[in-house]
């Protein structure tokens, strides 16, 4: 107990003999924030009072704990990157970072991370930048509670929101992201988590993996973008209980999985999207717990898939529950709910006694000429579509889940 | 006018099998709603009903009510009233008491179940299908006096707009799969009105799978404001000429 003591009491001594905190801005002694990190010794906290700073780029050199008052506003005026941080174990917090410079080679940004590990971006505002916050071989980083808006027109003139590349041990927290060209981007990222965020309105991707293993996203909401998340080339990929809503048009999925292997998706929600799901040169994805509901396309399982297992999801007034562009057949669906099944259930164990072939004859048709579409839900289509359930001629017959549930699932 | 048109009105009304028909599109669109938890999929279950059972009863009562009243129509032609009038209050009564059955027995429940934008189309479409179809019935009439060939006729147009045609369709659409043909086929589309009226509710309905590049297609063409004028244009055209048709015959013909 007394040893204890000592020890905190010698902690609290080091903090105030080690530390200091300046206070920088508009009244202060020094009001550049650049002179201001110059004159901080390493550990320091440097407090910047509200105000607009226009100072072009602040470069963090040393750990520093940076606190913003009232969020002062740093502005690049559109012509440097805002902030570059080169130094570990630094901590931006309360900052409103606007204006990066746009559209060029070297890829600016609000805040800029050079292999700088360790650092906690918290609790800032971030309006019009080019890239918002980009980190760029660093890692143990934390990203938490920024609010990231853009008004990115094309894909080409726009960066990302969140942008991470050769990074480890990354985490994504409650972020609010919108109008970028990605909401968050991964690229050989590993063993990181994105966590809790909002990812909506934007030009591409909510959020996109490239060549980013181990890695897991739980319980974001991705609304109304380009398409939902992008999953390519990537391994040992955990996604679980997110949300894909509204994600419209023409070439747009609420989630795309594409040369992934080995990934889990379970408990999330598929709302209202033009295609819920692609799934394309995929691996052993075990996907369960899901809901699809309301979807143009439910499930679009390309013929060159292999080994994924599908079970216990709801399928629910989609429009076509599964398509697919081959008649290789190598993956299992079992025990899902079909809202469309059309079975019996004699011994009342809730699973019913004839196996549903979820893949319809029109579907097919309507992959191979798209102009079919015309004759949607038309009586001599819906004959077809029936006499196909009886007889499968065209659709695989091994296209089948032999357990369909006869109650939905509460999920 | 007036006068005839109540008449055709109050005696279509009280029939039996009007009456049995609007009992059992009530039944139908009050069932399906009310049973499916999915309140678009009760739906579109209802549409594939009005866009089949609407048409055949419409054509086949018009045709047969027609022939039946040939006496009634050859006692009115003998008084001194113009001809055309007769014509047009015979249809006008016939589709108004049809319009009437329908609203009763499935706007109520689309209107009490679903949401207005989605219930006024079907409803809007559900009339047009009606009157359109006691207008090829009239032509069908004229054709022929003889009243088992005038059935037939109408038998087998009924057939040919609501099989027929989505067959041929299909066929055209898999022999020229490899070309651009979609402008060509939503022209083609609208050339028979029960398609049309299909996609005009399915656009309300179903939009998510009709995107895609077919769909934006649709969009342009049905979805956007002049589209829909101009489709309503059709399906006014669809009841226009077959009965503008029948008329310029009825005129001439030697009772």
């Amino acid at each position: 107990m007394k040893y204890s003591i000592g020890i905190i009491f010698v902690f609290f001594l080091s903090h105030f003999v080690f530390s200091k905190t300046l206070t920088v801005g508009y009244g202060q002694k020094i009001v550049r924030i650049q002179k201001g990190i110059a004159t901080c010794n390493a550990g320091d906290t440097l407090i910047i009072k509200s105000g607009v700073y226009r100072e072009g780029n602040i470069l963090v050199d040393k750990p520093l704990y940076i606190l913003g008052e009232n969020y002062p506003i740093l502005d690049g005026v559109f012509k440097d990157e805002v902030i570059s941080v080169k130094s570990a174990y630094v901590t931006i917090d309360g900052l409103h970072i606007k204006n990066s410079r746009q559209k060029t080679l070297d890829d600016p940004a609000g805040i800029k991370l050079y292999e700088s590990n360790y650092v906690n971006i918290i609790n800032n505002k971030f309006t019009d930048n080019f890239f918002a916050v980009y980190l760029q071989y660093s890692s143990h980083c934390l990203v938490k509670n920024n609010t990231i808006v853009a008004h990115a027109i094309g894909e080409t003139s726009s960066g990302n929101g969140i942008h991470c590349w050769y990074s480890d041990s990354l985490l994504i927290i409650a972020n609010t992201i919108t109008g970028h060209r990605d909401g968050i981007y991964l690229e050989f990222v590993t063993g990181s988590l994105v966590w809790r965020n909002i990812s909506q309105d934007n030009v591409r991707y909510g959020l996109h993996f490239m060549f980013s293993h181990s890695d897991s996203y739980i319980t974001n909401v991705f609304k109304n973008n380009g398409a939902g998340v992008a999953v390519m080339f990537s391994k040992n990929v955990k996604m679980v209980n997110n949300k894909f809503e509204q994600n419209w048009g023409d070439a747009s999925y609420g989630l795309l999985l594409k040369e992934i292997s080995d990934c889990y998706l379970a408990g999330n929600k598929f709302f209202k999207n033009t295609t819920a799901v692609l799934m394309d040169g995929t691996n052993r994805i075990e996907a369960e717990n899901n809901v699809f509901q309301n979807n143009g396309w439910a499930l679009r399982l390309q013929s060159n898939c292999t080994g994924n297992v599908l079970r216990y999801n709801n399928f629910l007034g989609n429009t076509f529950d599964i398509s697919t562009s081959g008649s290789l057949v190598s993956n299992t669906f079992d025990s899902n709910y079909w809202d469309k099944y059309e079975g019996y259930d004699l011994n009342k164990d809730n699973i019913g006694d004839i196996p549903y072939h979820p893949l319809s004859m029109y579907s097919i048709i309507v992959q191979k000429i798209p102009s079919a579409m015309l004759l949607f839900r038309s009586f001599i289509v819906s004959l077809l579509d029936k006499s196909e359930k009886v007889m499968p001629s065209l659709t695989p017959d091994n296209f089948v889940d032999l357990n369909p549930l006869m109650h939905s699932l509460k999920l | 006018m007036n006068r005839i048109l109540k008449y055709v009105f109050l005696d279509i009304f009280q029939n039996k099998i009007v009456i049995l028909y609007t009992l059992i599109l009530a039944l139908f669109a009050w069932s399906t709603l009310s049973l499916e938890d999915n309140n678009s999929k009760g739906l579109l279950t209802l549409l594939n009903i009005i866009l089949l059972a609407v048409p055949l009863v419409s054509i086949l009562f018009s045709t047969i009510y027609v022939y039946n009243s040939n006496e009634f129509i050859e006692l009115l032609v003998s008084h001194p009233l113009k001809r055309s009038k007769i014509w047009i209050s015979l249809f006008l009564g016939l589709s108004l008491s049809l319009i009437f059955a329908f609203v009763i027995g499935a706007g109520i429940p689309i209107l009490l179940f679903s949401e207005w934008d989605k219930a006024y189309m079907m409803i809007l479409v559900g009339m047009f299908i009606t009157v359109i179809f006691v207008a090829i019935a009239f032509l069908s009439t004229i054709i022929t006096r003889d009243k088992a060939k005038g059935i037939g006729i109408s038998i087998l147009l009924w057939l040919y707009f609501s099989l027929l045609f989505d067959g041929l369709v299909l066929f055209l659409l898999f022999q020229f799969a490899d070309y651009p043909i979609e402008k060509y086929m939503v022209v083609l589309t609208s050339l028979n009105p029960i398609d049309l009226s299909r996609v005009l509710i399915l656009l309300e309905l179903d939009v998510s799978a009709m995107m895609g590049y077919t769909g934006a297609i649709f969009k342009l063409y049905f979805g956007s404001n002049g589209g829909l004028i101009v489709s309503f244009l059709l399906l006014f055209s669809w009841i226009a000429l077959p009965f503008g048709l029948s008329l310029i015959k009825f005129r001439k013909k030697d009772l």
